[in-house]
Order: C-alpha cells, then sequence, then structure tokens
C-alpha cells in the first residue's frame, strides 16, 4: 500500500494516463458496489417492515388509526332587525354505510329496508354512488333521517355492522319561500365552487352561499375550519376524547335591517300577483322589505332537490326562482313623473304655474306624422299645470315637457336618482337596467337618439326600464328631500366585542335639491294622489288611510300582443294585460318608509299595485305607531 | 440492393440517437421510472387530476431540459466550468442579501417575472468545478490540492447551509465530495477524516444544530416518544409501509395513506404510499428501476474518454442516489427526516429541472464522443 502510494507520487511531474484511468475504474467500481450494497440494505429494510413485522403494523394499522379529522366551522346565524332567526343551523341525519366494513351487502340493505328505514330507491341511488368510491370511506345512504328513524337505528345499528348514523348541522330558513328573495340561500359545494374557494377552508363543509345575501356575505358566515387529531378503532368509530383539538372559529353573526313581520305582510299582500314588493327607510338607505313573488322553498335546495320537483320550479311560467326586485327590468311608466318634474323646474323649463292644452293627445310641435296619446281619451282639460299633471298622470303635460328638455338633460338627472346604476344593494345578481341617453343608444343600437324617444322618456317608456330596487331607491330620494343612500339589507355584524352597526353610505351620486321649493311642488302633488279630494290616481287604494302618505301610479302597457296568422289580436291572456307599479312613500311630512309595488300583468296601476302598497303600509304603521 | 438498404437503415437507426444525443438504455430507465411515478402519484394525490396534470407538465419542461444539455458536447461546459461556478457563488451572495423568503428559509431570488433557487446552479456547478480542478493535475490528488477542493466544495455548502436548507447542502457536499473519492484520494485520508469527523460530532450538535434539526434527530432515533408531534411523520409512513406486506393493498386502496393519516403522502413521503399500496414487490421492481438508472450512469462514466467527464459523469450518478437513499432511507426510518422529494416521483419540486438537466449531460457525455485512434 504505502509502496504503492509513493510510486505514484514520484510520478507526479507527468501524467500517466494509464495508471490513472486504471485508478478511475477501479474507484467507479468500488462506488457501484457501495451503491449495490447500499440499495440491499434498502430492500432489506423494506423486508424487515413489510414481511417480517408486517403483522405488527397491520394490526397497528387497523386498529390504533389516529386520524386528523376536520371539523366544519358553524355557519352565521342571519336575524332580522329585531333579532328573529331568518336563517339557523339545524342537526339532519343521514345514513351511512362503510362498503369495507360489510360482510354481505345485499343483506345489510335488505336488513335497513325491513326496519323500514330506506326504500328501493335509496337502495337504487345508494347502489350508484357505490361505484367507484373507496370501500374504506362511507357512503350515504339515506339523507334527512326524522327522529323517529333515528331512534329506530339506535335501537338495532349493533346488527348492522359498517351503518352508522352521521348527525350535520345544515342551513334551515324557517320562514322558506316568504324570505328567500331577501335573503338567498346556501346550497352543496359542486366543482365550479371548488375552482374559487380556499379548499384547505372548505374541507369539511359542505354547503356555500350560491345566492343572494349568503352568497355576497360567504367570507362572514364562514368561519373557519378546525381539526382535531383523534384515536379510531377499525370501525372508524372516536376512542376517548380527542388527543389534540384545534377548534373551528364559527361564521359571525349578521342582522339584516328586514324587519320580518313587515316581509311577511308584504309577502301576503302581494301573493296573488307575480310581482315585487320593496320597503326602504329613507332615512338610510336600510332595507326592510324585499319580497319577489313567486318565492320558493330554498330548503328543498340544501339537502338536494330532486330532478323532478327542480324542473317544476324551472319550467313554470310564473319564474319563482327569478328575483324580480333585482333583477326584474320593467318599464318605470308614470312613476319617474315626479321626478321628470322636478327636474324641469329646477331647471326652469317649466314655472308651478305653467300650463298646457291637453285635449287627450300630443304631437311634437311642427311634426304632426305622429301623435302621442293621453291615458284619458278626453285629455285633462285646458289648463293642465304641473301639479294637476302629477296627481292625475297627465301624459301630454310630460311629453311637453320632455320634448323641452331633451334627452341630455334627462338621462343626466335621472342618474343622480340612480337609474341605470347599481343601487349598492348587497347582493350580486343585481341588474343594473337601462337608462337611456345619447351615449347609450349609439353604443348599444349604433344609430342616433330621435326626438320621439325623449318624448316617450318622458312618460318612463321606451328604452327605459328599472328594477324595483332602483324605484324604491329613487322614490326615497323624493320622500326625504335630502340625501340618496347606498340600499343595504347588513344592519349588524356580531364581532367578539358585540354587535358592529353598518353605517349608511351616501350613493355616489346625489340629487341637489337646493332650496326644496320645487320639491314640495312635487311632494305636494304626489300627497294629492292618494286623496279623494283631488281625485287622484290612487285615491280608492287610500281611502280612510290613519297616516298620510305621498305615491304615484304607474300603469305600463305591454307593446307584445300576441297575434294568429291573419294579424287579428287574440284574446289576450293574463301575461299580456299591462304592468302596474306604484311608488310611495309615508308619511307624507317626514317619512320613514319608501316603497315600490310592481305586479305583472296587474292592469291599471292604481287598481292592484297602489293596494298592495297600502296593505304594506297598514302593516308598517300597525307595528310602528308615532 | 439490400445491404445498401440496410446499409441506410442502420445510419437512420444510428443517426435518431446520435443526432439528438440521447442515451436509449438511459432515456428508457427514466421513462418506465416516471410513468410508475405518476401512477403512485395519481393514488397518493387522492386521485386528483389537476396535480397529475401539473406535473405531467413539469416532467415536460424537465425533459426538454435534458434534451437541451445533451445537445452540448461536453467540452463547451467544460470550458466555461469556472465562470458558471463563480456566477453561481455570486447568486448565492445576492440570496442572502436581497432574497426572498419562503417557508421560514431564503432560498430565493426574485427577477420579476421569475424566481429560481441559486442552489440548484450549484447542485452541478460544485461537481463540475472540482472535476474540473483535478482534470488538469496529476491524480491523485496531494494534500495541497485536496485543500483546495474542500475549499471549492465548502464555500457553496456553507452559504445554502445558513439559508438553511439542509437536504440540498448535503446533496451538494456528496456531489463534490464524490468527485474526491473518484479521483483517487487515498484510504489513509478518508479513515482520518472520518475520525475527525466523529470527534467533531458532538461539538456540532451543541454549538451549531439548529433546535428544528436536534429534534429531528431525536425523533428519529426514538420516533416513540413523541408521538403526535415530529414522531408522527416516520410512525405513520412505517405503519403504512409494514401494513403493505408483500403485496400491497392494491391500487387507491391504501387506507393509511387514503384516509389521510399520512402526512405530505405526494411529496416527500411518498415512497410510503407506494410501500402500501403495492408491497414489497413494489418496493423492489422501484429499487431495481434506481438501480438500472444509477448503473447505466457508471457504465457511462466507465466508457468517457476524459477525466473531466468520467469524474462528473460518476459524480452526478451517485448524487442521485444519494437522492433515492436519503429519501427512502428516511421514509422507512433508517435515517433522520431531511426534506429531500424522491426523484423523479414525488409531486412538484424545482429540483426536477436541475436533475433532468444532469441526467441531459450523462447522455451528453455518452454520444459526444471523438473517435480515438486505435
Amino acid at each position: 500500500m504505502l509502496k504503492n502510494s509513493n510510486q505514484i507520487r514520484s510520478g507526479h511531474a507527468f501524467k500517466n494516463h494509464r495508471q490513472e484511468r486504471q485508478m478511475l475504474v477501479s474507484r467507479t467500481i468500488i462506488a457501484f458496489s457501495f451503491v449495490f450494497l447500499l440499495m440491499l440494505s434498502l430492500l432489506a429494510r423494506g423486508w424487515y417492515l413489510q414481511v417480517i413485522k408486517h403483522e405488527d403494523y397491520q394490526t397497528r394499522s387497523n386498529n390504533n388509526r389516529i386520524s386528523v379529522q376536520r371539523v366544519a366551522p358553524n355557519r352565521g346565524l342571519i336575524y332580522d332587525r329585531n333579532g328573529v332567526l331568518l336563517a339557523e343551523n339545524r342537526s339532519v341525519y343521514a345514513l351511512e354505510i362503510i362498503p369495507e366494513q360489510v360482510h354481505d351487502m345485499e343483506q345489510q340493505l335488505l336488513d335497513i329496508e325491513q326496519l323500514g328505514l330506506i326504500e328501493e330507491k335509496h337502495i337504487e341511488r345508494f347502489k350508484q354512488r357505490l361505484r367507484g368510491v373507496r370501500r374504506f370511506k362511507s357512503v350515504l345512504l339515506k339523507s334527512r333521517l326524522t327522529e323517529q328513524e333515528v331512534a329506530i337505528f339506535s335501537a338495532n345499528g349493533h346488527r348492522l355492522k359498517g351503518a352508522r348514523v352521521e348527525a350535520r348541522l345544515v342551513r334551515y330558513y324557517p320562514f322558506g319561500g316568504q324570505v328567500v328573495h331577501a335573503i338567498g340561500s346556501v346550497r352543496r359545494i359542486n366543482d365550479v365552487d371548488l375552482q374559487r374557494i380556499d379548499q384547505i377552508n372548505y374541507r369539511a363543509t359542505r354547503h356555500i352561499g350560491k345566492v343572494g345575501l349568503e352568497k355576497h356575505y360567504e367570507s362572514i358566515l364562514h368561519g373557519k375550519i378546525g381539526s382535531r387529531t383523534v384515536e379510531t378503532d377499525v370501525q372508524g368509530r372516536v376512542i376517548g376524547e380527542p388527543i389534540t383539538e384545534t377548534p373551528p372559529v364559527p361564521g359571525k353573526n349578521i342582522r339584516l335591517s328586514i324587519d320580518i313581520d313587515l316581509q311577511l305582510a308584504a309577502a301576503k299582500a302581494i301573493e296573488d300577483f307575480r310581482g315585487s314588493v320593496i320597503a326602504v327607510d329613507p332615512r338610510n338607505g336600510e332595507v326592510l322589505a324585499l319580497v319577489s313573488n313567486p318565492g320558493y322553498d330554498p330548503n328543498d335546495f340544501v339537502t338536494g332537490i330532486s330532478t323532478e320537483n327542480y324542473a317544476k320550479l324551472t319550467e313554470s311560467n310564473d319564474q319563482p326562482l327569478f328575483n324580480r326586485a333585482l333583477r326584474g327590468l320593467y318599464s318605470p311608466g308614470s312613476t319617474i313623473k315626479p321626478m321628470i318634474a322636478w327636474v324641469g323646474l329646477q331647471n326652469n323649463f317649466i314655472t308651478p304655474k305653467s300650463t298646457i292644452h291637453d285635449p287627450g293627445f300630443w304631437v311634437i310641435p311642427n311634426k304632426e306624422e305622429r301623435i302621442y296619446r293621453d291615458w284619458a281619451p278626453r285629455g285633462h282639460g285646458e289648463k293642465v299645470a304641473v301639479s294637476l299633471a302629477i296627481t292625475q298622470s297627465c301624459n301630454p303635460f310630460f311629453y311637453d315637457l320632455a320634448y323641452q328638455m331633451g334627452i341630455d338633460v334627462i338621462s343626466e338627472n335621472m342618474f343622480d336618482f340612480g337609474f341605470g346604476q347599481s343601487t349598492g344593494i348587497d347582493m350580486d345578481e343585481e341588474l343594473v337596467g337601462i337608462m337611456p341617453s345619447r351615449d347609450w343608444k349609439k353604443r348599444n343600437r349604433r344609430t342616433d337618439w330621435f326626438p320621439g324617444e325623449t318624448v316617450l322618456t318622458g312618460i318612463g317608456q321606451g328604452y327605459w326600464n328599472a328594477t324595483p330596487l332602483q324605484l324604491a331607491n329613487a322614490i326615497a330620494t323624493i320622500g326625504s328631500g335630502g340625501a340618496r343612500y347606498q340600499l343595504s339589507l347588513l344592519k349588524a355584524i356580531e364581532e367578539q366585542a358585540g354587535w358592529i352597526e353598518k353605517e349608511p353610505e351616501l350613493a355616489p351620486r346625489q340629487v341637489d335639491f337646493g332650496d326644496k321649493k320645487n320639491l314640495q311642488v312635487v311632494q305636494t302633488a304626489m300627497e294629492r294622489v292618494t286623496q279623494r279630494r283631488w281625485n287622484g290616481t290612487a285615491k280608492t287604494a287610500f281611502d280612510g288611510a290613519p297616516y298620510s302618505s305621498a305615491g304615484k301610479t304607474g300603469t305600463v302597457q305591454l307593446r307584445k300582443t300576441e297575434e294568429d296568422e291573419d294579424g287579428n289580436v287574440k284574446k289576450s291572456s293574463g301575461k299580456l294585460n299591462d304592468n302596474a307599479v306604484y311608488v310611495g312613500y309615508a308619511p307624507s311630512d317626514v317619512p320613514e318608509i319608501a316603497i315600490s309595488v310592481v305586479t305583472e300583468n296587474g292592469g291599471h296601476g292604481g287598481e292592484s299595485a297602489a293596494p298592495v302598497a297600502r296593505k304594506v303600509l297598514d302593516a308598517y304603521f300597525a307595528k310602528n305607531k308615532r | 440492393m439490400a445491404f445498401l438498404d440496410s446499409d441506410i437503415s442502420d445510419r437512420r437507426g444510428r443517426s435518431f440517437a446520435s443526432r439528438f444525443h440521447i442515451d436509449l438504455p438511459l432515456l428508457a430507465g427514466l421513462f418506465v421510472l416516471v410513468g410508475y411515478g405518476l401512477l403512485i402519484l395519481y393514488s397518493a394525490s387522492g386521485e386528483d387530476m389537476s396535480q397529475l396534470k401539473k406535473q405531467f407538465v413539469r416532467l415536460t419542461v424537465a425533459f426538454g431540459a435534458m434534451f437541451f444539455f445533451a445537445w452540448i458536447p461536453p467540452r463547451i461546459y467544460k470550458k466555461w466550468t469556472p465562470f458558471i461556478f463563480a456566477g453561481g457563488i455570486m447568486l448565492l451572495f445576492a440570496v442572502i442579501l436581497f432574497g426572498q423568503m419562503g417557508k421560514g428559509a431564503q432560498r430565493w431570488l426574485n427577477f420579476g417575472f421569475f424566481q429560481f433557487q441559486p442552489s440548484e446552479i450549484m447542485k452541478l456547478a460544485v461537481p463540475m468545478m472540482v472535476a474540473w480542478y483535478f482534470s488538469e493535475r496529476t491524480l491523485p490528488p496531494n494534500l495541497r490540492e485536496l485543500l483546495i477542493a474542500i475549499i471549492i466544495i465548502g464555500l457553496p455548502t456553507y452559504l445554502i447551509l445558513i439559508q438553511p436548507d439542509l437536504g440540498t447542502s448535503i446533496l451538494i457536499a456528496s456531489s463534490g465530495v464524490f468527485v474526491i473519492f473518484l479521483a483517487g484520494i487515498r484510504w489513509r485520508i478518508i479513515f482520518s477524516f472520518i475520525t475527525l469527523a466523529v470527534i467533531y460530532a458532538p461539538i456540532h450538535w451543541i454549538f451549531v444544530m439548529q433546535p428544528y434539526q436536534k429534534q429531528r434527530v431525536i425523533t428519529f432515533l426514538d420516533p416513540e416518544q413523541d408521538k403526535l408531534g415530529s414522531g408522527y411523520h416516520i410512525i405513520q409512513s412505517q405503519i403504512a409501509i409494514g401494513s403493505g406486506g408483500l403485496h400491497g393493498k392494491g391500487w387507491l386502496q391504501g387506507t393509511q395513506s387514503q384516509l389521510e393519516f399520512l402526512p405530505e403522502r405526494n411529496t416527500d413521503f411518498i415512497f410510503a404510499v407506494l410501500g402500501e399500496e403495492f408491497g414489497f414487490f413494489g418496493v423492489m421492481l422501484l429499487l431495481a428501476i434506481y438501480l438500472w438508472i444509477v448503473g447505466r450512469g457508471f457504465v457511462i462514466s466507465l466508457n468517457a474518454q476524459e477525466t473531466y467527464t468520467r469524474l462528473l459523469a460518476g459524480a452526478i450518478t451517485l448524487t442521485f442516489f444519494v437522492y433515492v437513499f436519503v429519501n427512502i432511507g428516511m421514509v422507512t426510518g433508517v435515517l433522520p427526516v431531511v426534506g429531500l422529494p424522491l426523484p423523479l416521483v414525488s409531486y412538484g419540486g424545482t429540483s426536477m429541472v436541475t436533475l433532468m438537466a444532469s441526467f441531459g449531460i450523462l447522455m451528453g457525455i455518452q454520444t459526444h464522443k471523438k473517435l480515438l485512434p486505435g
């Protein structure tokens, strides 16, 4: 060894390639031998663990499973403004089976069937679910067991190895369809949801806010997942206390501005129509009631709705799933006349004393090819001033006023009242509708604006459409004569320190009412709408009301008429009747509540929509005595 | 005519491998390994196709890197070796000065549009530099040359160790040490170093090691003592492997893995999933594939024409083996837990590209040969 190395050292001056190569070869072979030996040692380790100690580990794997269980947080509760529960969490029981632990599945299912717990359809669906599922994971047999069924299972469960009843907290909406469009609902998490959520935080969660408020405030309501390490036996049953535990952080409770009594009264008032009722507080934008009729029972969706029932909902002509309050786009019709009138007065196009002659129709000056009609065939007389034009809803007055103002003045000012813009409501599905303008028409229709279209805009028809929420918001602004607020349903969030109230938020565009002289003209005219003395259009509906109120009716002709092949109008069905609209506020001196009512195909605004509004206002003042 | 035909087809056959500079036996071994790996990953990820797709994309990029490096003749990077090494060292200093923190360690350099770990470069640059240094000198190296080699290895190892990234620094140090070993360092010196190391170990334990590193060693020595804490990984992975038995519980049927008893089952601990679901035979197959790849690497090293390529090929091969051995050793409980993935099987890992690039270099060494006289 020593001699050898001396030899190499003596050859330091020049490279001995042959010797060097030999040395490298021998080192490589030594290295490979090492590698081979170490590989063998790994294999030996594998043999030791998997063959010699196999039974040991097999038992440990079976008997002493330490597992990390995820614990879903309890979803935050939703209260109405007075603390009545609108959305809570209830225990539901589900019967599940771990296939691996069942010796004879057919027999087992038969046994359970004989106990009266399941039917043939459950077995069928269970067998479908069974395919492609790992055998040691539990598979759902039947959801929503009744208390009695749980009792039957507890008495017989010991004979049914592998079957177990799981209790889970599930969202429950006690008021069902009457409140559904005001708060939305949760539904089962699906693949689409998985793409957008924090998958770790939702690992134990089965439902997610899918519609409305439940969706909008998902991050507040959901909470944070917890976990616990437990020892489980071969059946997957937990042995003893959790070894370590991180409790979940429950979602925060929230309180809404909704008053459930008013909400129920509104739902009742409009039950005969397709349509919507909105009640807001003009002083802060709080939504007191939000009804879209018909509704549907959200509880059906929470535990999974059958295809059959779902088809019934989607195919119904009444479209119960459609939230008219948020997404129904209606021509506002005459209900915008107070706003138009105020703009005309404020910008000196008219004075309270200016009058027009209304023979029952109106034509564009010097251009008589098209006649714009009043709803009253003989008109409203020789001298119609703005006040009468509002109280009795005189169209020619507003044709003329709109024609004078031009579309630019109208749309700029109507934007300030919130038309064509979000109301700020805390639901994501809201549509903003159309406040037509020269610019809008260029972008969307690629043509210029025609003067005739301005005339129609003056009575809230033509391209103009708005949601019931926008109508309520606009009339609340007229009523309060002050700031316009963003509409909101959330009133307070329960933090650790207690309830934190949400501050009212101003809308981005505001109306400047100036010295309010002009506003008072409009307000007075609106008050007369509800009064018999002034022959207002809503006089019948508000006969004998114990409170003062102001309003405006609207009737929107639906131009679509069904024609047969010869062009004759067929007998018009209910769907083709006019839409009726009513907007108003009360008490008229210091308004506390503003309201919008839309009844689809309800006919005249004064006859169908105004009575609904009356009932809702009655309910409000019966509760909030002045 | 027939003779001509066969001649052409023969040339075509040769030209495929030689045009792309591919070593077919090595490529075959890598393909089998990757295929087997994806099969295990599908189960370990909880049948998550999106993870599989991402892994597939990474593998494609890594194989691209392999083809690219195979195409570069070894003499080119031999010429550039000192510059690559110097650049790598500068980047390591840059990490210390401007690096990004991630998971409690400062390893990343952020270039705005992309991030990377300079330590990845050093995995190749260190064995290259040591091989380059020795290739110009008479072997075996004398003490002075040995000292210089140790400095070449020690500086980057230290810079990575303080990031801190124990796993990578072990890999880099060993890749350099392998070159020294292959260069024929005398056994006397090897044994002296081992003796020194044994004496130094307690000093290192007391003065140098971080508490979390100490914890790993304690846990390794007695996992049962901390059953739910840091011993949890080791116990659970051994239960998984042991309960697999000879034949395994079947693909997707591993109760330990699938019921989430096993932590990090798709990354560092994926071997336990294999052991549980495919049993001893599955483990044997995996080791056989690795042995094939390592064996081919040694053959390439033996066939290499120059000292530089011979040393480099041997070091690359041995480093790859260290990956395998350290990972499987830690999962089966014969080595302490060091954060190293199971190469080409574990999910993710920035190291995959570097690893495949090194296989590309191996292929290049095999395929870019001058015809020597005789």
